[in-house]
This record gives structure tokens, sequence and C-alpha cells, in this order.
């Protein structure tokens, strides 16, 4: 049973590249075994590598809608070649599926028809969101960096539209036309030998004094701690949330989606499903701060919160 | 193409007009712009006498309130809004699709110009922002190349604004979480990116460590010229690699591209550098103005001290050149 105090889990798109039988057998997994009810797959963070999932797009649709997953297809996250306009056009008019928009053509070419605002355009309010359900978005995934504050705000002004929040994986924080990947292995974007394919969970930036801090996704950069929000989502399916979404990482995922729908539906404590995060994907740090409104690195457990005097 | 340049305070925007400025821009002092430093900006009544300045010698306003509207306190930015055009700016630099939906509606007179923080990079963004908000200008993401802009100024009935001299963002403006990764103050929500707030200066045996938040910046030996931490300039590891991850710290510098641009069909060159002193703006502004104006042949003598107050003495074409990427 779905209700306002119980968000559907949702599967983001995979940010890395993956080989095309592993992106497919990733889904594969996904349609069998994951407590998801919402999937949106297809190449976000650069055009050159859409190739490597394409041949396997059809087949996992049909085994994930087979498994009774709603299919979202994503676009991608900047579009300055003619030749990747013409994909998301062309994505938007053939498409049987409902789209999420990463960038502004794609809002712009889904005026009138139903479609999702994806994580990595600008909704800080409810002005935006309104102006953008106006023009038929019917979900938007918020912004990582979007305080909880922010959150419900949004929640409150919006009764009954389905806001989505970024609760698992690591987080994009920006995006380049400069490649740093290919960069740091001496290659260019133009002439990249799809050298990214070589870290299916990112590339670990650390800084001079060995700290982790960032991972390199191709053009994208990411945070290097996993956001891990499942002991902070209480509060907001309360005030209305409608999906959580999982970030796919390199661990199994199945078992993250276990854990969150465990939570979600009262059958595990917070605490007790971040211990078993920790061993599902090990040696990465986990995150909250943004949406405790401090840095984005930062970890506040539920004690600490709620000595500080959060809600 | 006209030059627009930056004004942090009313004695910066007085050289800027003096100086040969076609148009100014500007902000108010709080939150709704993106360079929301301390002791920068202006206030309503130093916006009022600006405006009336700068009309006197024919030159335009722009006003920024190019962050994005935080939730629940969206009558800052609406004030902000209603005082600018009240005031008679003559452009609206806007970044949120809210705050853009509020202008378009409420002042359907009012010149709207997109602020590179909207990251409109290709010809279908442009047209939904003149479909959805009558979009007059667009200043572009310094992601694209001159043949890029070149392609796309012939797609669009928009006027299309670059940045050309100052300051360089390495990823897509308005796209970038990565200093409140570090310092919980972002660019987007709070107009300040690698804020001076959160940078510590400290000496590690012989070396000079620059941190942002909990995080080295860089690391200088004796003797090597240090700078300031700004998170994407700066030296980290990969694999066992150290080095400028992203970019070295370089300013942006496309002068030698003035007449492709122009070429291009760029309406506008824009000046960065509001958080800069009065001296720097007069110079570069005047610089720039013979520049613009002079055969290419003299524009070598004309930029060579211009490029001496560059950040760290380098400069980049950045994404201009394809083979920056």
């Amino acid at each position: 049973m779905t209700t306002t105090a119980n968000p559907a889990l949702s599967l983001g798109p995979v940010y890395f590249l993956w080989d095309g039988p592993k992106w497919r057998d990733f889904y594969f997994r996904i349609a069998d075994e994951a407590p998801v009810e919402h999937v949106t797959l297809g190449e976000t963070v650069c055009s050159k590598r859409q190739h490597f999932s394409e041949p396997h797009v059809a087949e996992v649709i049909e085994r994930l809608e087979a498994a009774g997953k709603r299919v979202t297809l994503s676009t991608l996250a900047m579009v300055t070649l003619e030749r990747e306009s013409r994909h998301v056009r062309d994505l938007i008019r053939d498409s049987v599926h409902p789209v999420e928009a990463n960038d502004l053509s794609a809002l712009g070419l889904l005026k009138g028809r139903p479609h999702s605002i994806g994580p990595l355009v600008n909704v800080y309010n409810a002005a935006t969101a309104r102006m953008l359900a106006a023009r038929g978005a019917q979900n938007i995934c918020l912004p990582p960096e979007l305080p909880a504050a922010s959150i419900r705000e949004m929640l409150a002004a919006m009764p009954g539209f389905s806001f989505e929040l970024f609760a698992f994986g690591r987080m994009p924080l920006a995006i380049s036309a400069r490649c740093a990947h290919a960069r740091s292995k001496g290659l260019t974007k133009d002439n990249c030998q799809f050298i990214c394919g070589e870290e299916p969970d990112g590339l670990p930036l650390r800084t001079l004094d060995r700290q982790s801090f960032l991972v390199l996704n191709g053009v994208q950069t990411m945070s290097s701690s996993c956001a891990v929000l499942v002991d902070d989502l209480a509060p907001l399916a309360e005030a209305g949330l409608s999906r959580v979404r999982l970030s796919p990482q390199d661990c199994d995922m199945v078992a993250v989606a276990n854990l969150y729908r465990a939570v979600l539906d009262g059958r595990m404590d917070g605490a007790e499903a971040i211990a078993e995060l920790a061993s599902v994907y090990p040696g990465v740090p986990f995150s909250n701060g943004f949406l405790h409104q401090q840095e984005g690195a930062a970890w506040v457990s539920r004690g600490r919160n709620a000595a500080m005097g959060h809600a | 193409m006209e030059l627009i340049c930056p004004a942090g305070t009313p004695a910066a925007f007085r050289e800027a007009v003096e100086a040969g400025a076609d148009a100014v821009y500007c902000g108010f002092r709080d939150e709704t712009n993106a360079r929301n430093f301390p002791g920068l900006n202006f206030s309503r009544e130093e916006l009022r006498q600006s405006i009336a300045l700068a009309h006197s010698k024919r030159v335009l306003t722009f006003v920024a309130l190019n962050t994005f509207m935080r939730a629940g306190d969206e009558a800052l930015w609406y004030r902000a809004a209603d005082d600018a055009v009240a005031l008679g700016a003559d452009a609206l630099i806007l970044a949120d699709f809210g705050l853009m939906a509020y202008v378009a509606e409420k002042y359907p007179e009012q010149r709207l110009h997109v602020s590179v923080q909207a990251s409109a990079s290709n010809a279908d963004a442009i047209r939904f922002l003149i479909e959805a908000f009558g979009a007059k200008r667009v200043v572009l993401p310094r992601v694209l190349t001159v043949q890029d802009i070149a392609r796309l100024t012939r797609q669009i009935d928009c006027e299309v604004e670059v940045f050309a001299f100052g300051g360089l963002c390495v990823m897509a403006e308005g796209r970038c979480s990565l200093s409140s990764y570090a310092t919980g103050k972002s660019p987007n929500m709070n107009g300040v990116c690698s804020p001076a707030s959160h940078v510590r200066y400290r000496q590690d045996g012989p070396d000079l460590v620059s941190e942002l938040g909990a995080y080295t910046i860089n690391r200088f030996a004796p003797g090597e010229a240090s700078g300031y931490p700004t998170l994407c300039k700066g030296r980290f590891e990969i694999g066992d690699v150290e080095g400028y991850a992203f970019e070295d710290p370089v300013s942006l510098d496309v002068i030698d591209e003035i007449d492709a641009l122009r070429a291009a069909g760029v309406s506008a060159l824009k000046i960065e550098g509001r958080q800069r002193g009065k001296a720097y703006v007069a110079e570069v502004v005047s610089s720039l103005k013979k520049a613009l104006d002079a055969a290419p042949a003299e524009r070598a003598a004309l930029v060579a001290r211009l490029r001496a107050m560059s950040e760290g003495q380098r400069t980049t074409t950045g994404a201009y050149d394809k083979r920056w990427r």
C-alpha cells in the first residue's frame, strides 16, 4: 500500500560507464530482485558513452516492465553539440516512455507532455516547481544540495505533487566541458579512449594530505562520500515525500534497496540500516550534510542531530 | 559588440562608465546575487544614483539577481526584482525559473537576460527561455567553442553575451556544488564560491598549506607563488600523481578571439570581476574598449598590460578552444 507516509523507491540512472553486459545484467537483477517501483535509465553524463548501453536498452526495459517496474528514460545533463541536441530531440519524439529532463533543452521539448525532472535541473523553490508542473512535469527529483527546510517548504506548498529525494549514492556535484578523468590519464575529452570505463565507481581524487574528497566520473565530478539519507526519511515521508531515489554504485544495489524499503516500511531501524550499508558498500564514507544545512560532506547522526535541536 | 562591465561598488561603477562601458552590471548587497561578498554591492539608493549617472552618459545598467531563490524566502528575490525595475534597471540578469516567471508575468516590458548560472548551452534550451519567459539575451556558459557559438547564434532569435576576460569557472556555471560540499556555502544558494570565511592558511614545515573547510586545496613550497584556494583550481592527488586536476590557477582571456566572436554573431562581451577594485575595472574596461575598436595587429600591445593583471599572471582561452577539453 502506498500512502503519502510511505514513499516509493526509485532507481536513478547509472552515472558511470559500465560495459554493455555489466549494465544489462545489473538491470536484469534489479528487475528480478529489487523492491523499486520506478527505474530511470539511459546515459546521462557523456554522449560519447551512449553506444555501450544502447544495444541492451530494449531488452532491459522489457525485463523491467515484465517485473512491474515503471521505466523512465533519462536525458543528457549537458548538451552542447548538434549530435547531442539531435539525440535529445529524437528521444523525446520517439519515446513511448516518460522522459526525465536533465537540462534546459529537454525542458523546452517536453512541454505539454507528462515528464519528470531530474536532480541536475535547478529546482530550489516551489515557484520553480509550479512553473515546471504547469508545463507537464509530474515528478521532480530535487537537487542533492537542497536542505530539508527547503524540501519541507516545497512539499507544503504543493501537496499531492510527486517530489523525489536523492537519498543514496555518490552525489553529482559538477559537470564540465573538460574531462578531468581523461586528463588525469594524459588524454583529452575528444580522444578519451573511454578511459573512464576503467573506474566503474569513479576515480578517487584525494587532497594532498591524502584525504578522500571527490571522485571523477568522466566530465562529471562527484562526492567521494556516499549520500545516505536512510535515517532522515521519516519526517520527510510524513510531510508528503513521494519517492526516494537510489543512485547506482558498483555495489549490491538490491541489498541497498532492501534496506531502504525495510526502513520505510518500519521493519528496520535507520541506525541498523546504516550499519548494514557500511558492509554492503564498504570503505566509502557516508554523508547527509546538505540535508542538514551543513557542508555536503558532513555526517550528522540522528543522536547528534536531536542534540543540536534539529527536527 | 557591446562591452559589459562589472561593478562591485558605486566607485567601480563610475570608473566603468567613464572608461567606456556600454553597460555595467551589478547587484544588491545580499544573497540575491552571485557575488555576495563582504563589502561589495549596492544599496537601493546607491543603485538609483548609479543608474542616473549611467543614463546621463547613455550607458545601460544590468542588475544581476542570479542566485536561486531559497524556498520560503522568495520574497527577498521578488522585492529585489521589484526594486530593480522601479529604479530603472535596463535589464535583469536572472537564473531561477521561478524568478524569471515572476518578472515575465509582472513586468512583461522589462528586458530579461538569462544569467550564465542558468546554463543554457544549446539552441533548444534558449528557445525554451524565449518561449517561457520572453528572454532577450542569454549569457552563455563557458562550455562552448567559438565554432559552437557561431552555430548556435544562427539557430536562435536571441542576443548572445559571452565572457571574455576575468575569472574562469571550470565547471558549467550554476551546476556546481563543489563549494557547498566543502563549506556549506554555494554559488547557487548563497552567491559565494570557496568563501573567504572558510579559507585558512597554515605553515607545515617549510610549506604553506591553503585549506577550504576541512580540505587541503594546495601546498606551496618555499618560493613558490601561492594563491587563493578556489576549489576547482586546487592541487590534488589522483593515483600517485599530484597536480591541478581540473585547471591551473589561470583566468580567462579571449581577446585574441574578438573577431571570431564578432563573426560568430555574439552581441556582447562580458568582463568578470565585480569583486575587483575600481582601478582594475578602469584599466580593464578602457583597454578592452580600445581593443574592440582597434585593428587586430594593434591589439596585442593594448592588452599586454591587462595580461599582467590576470590571476596568477597566466591566462587561458578555456572552452572557447576545443583543445581545452
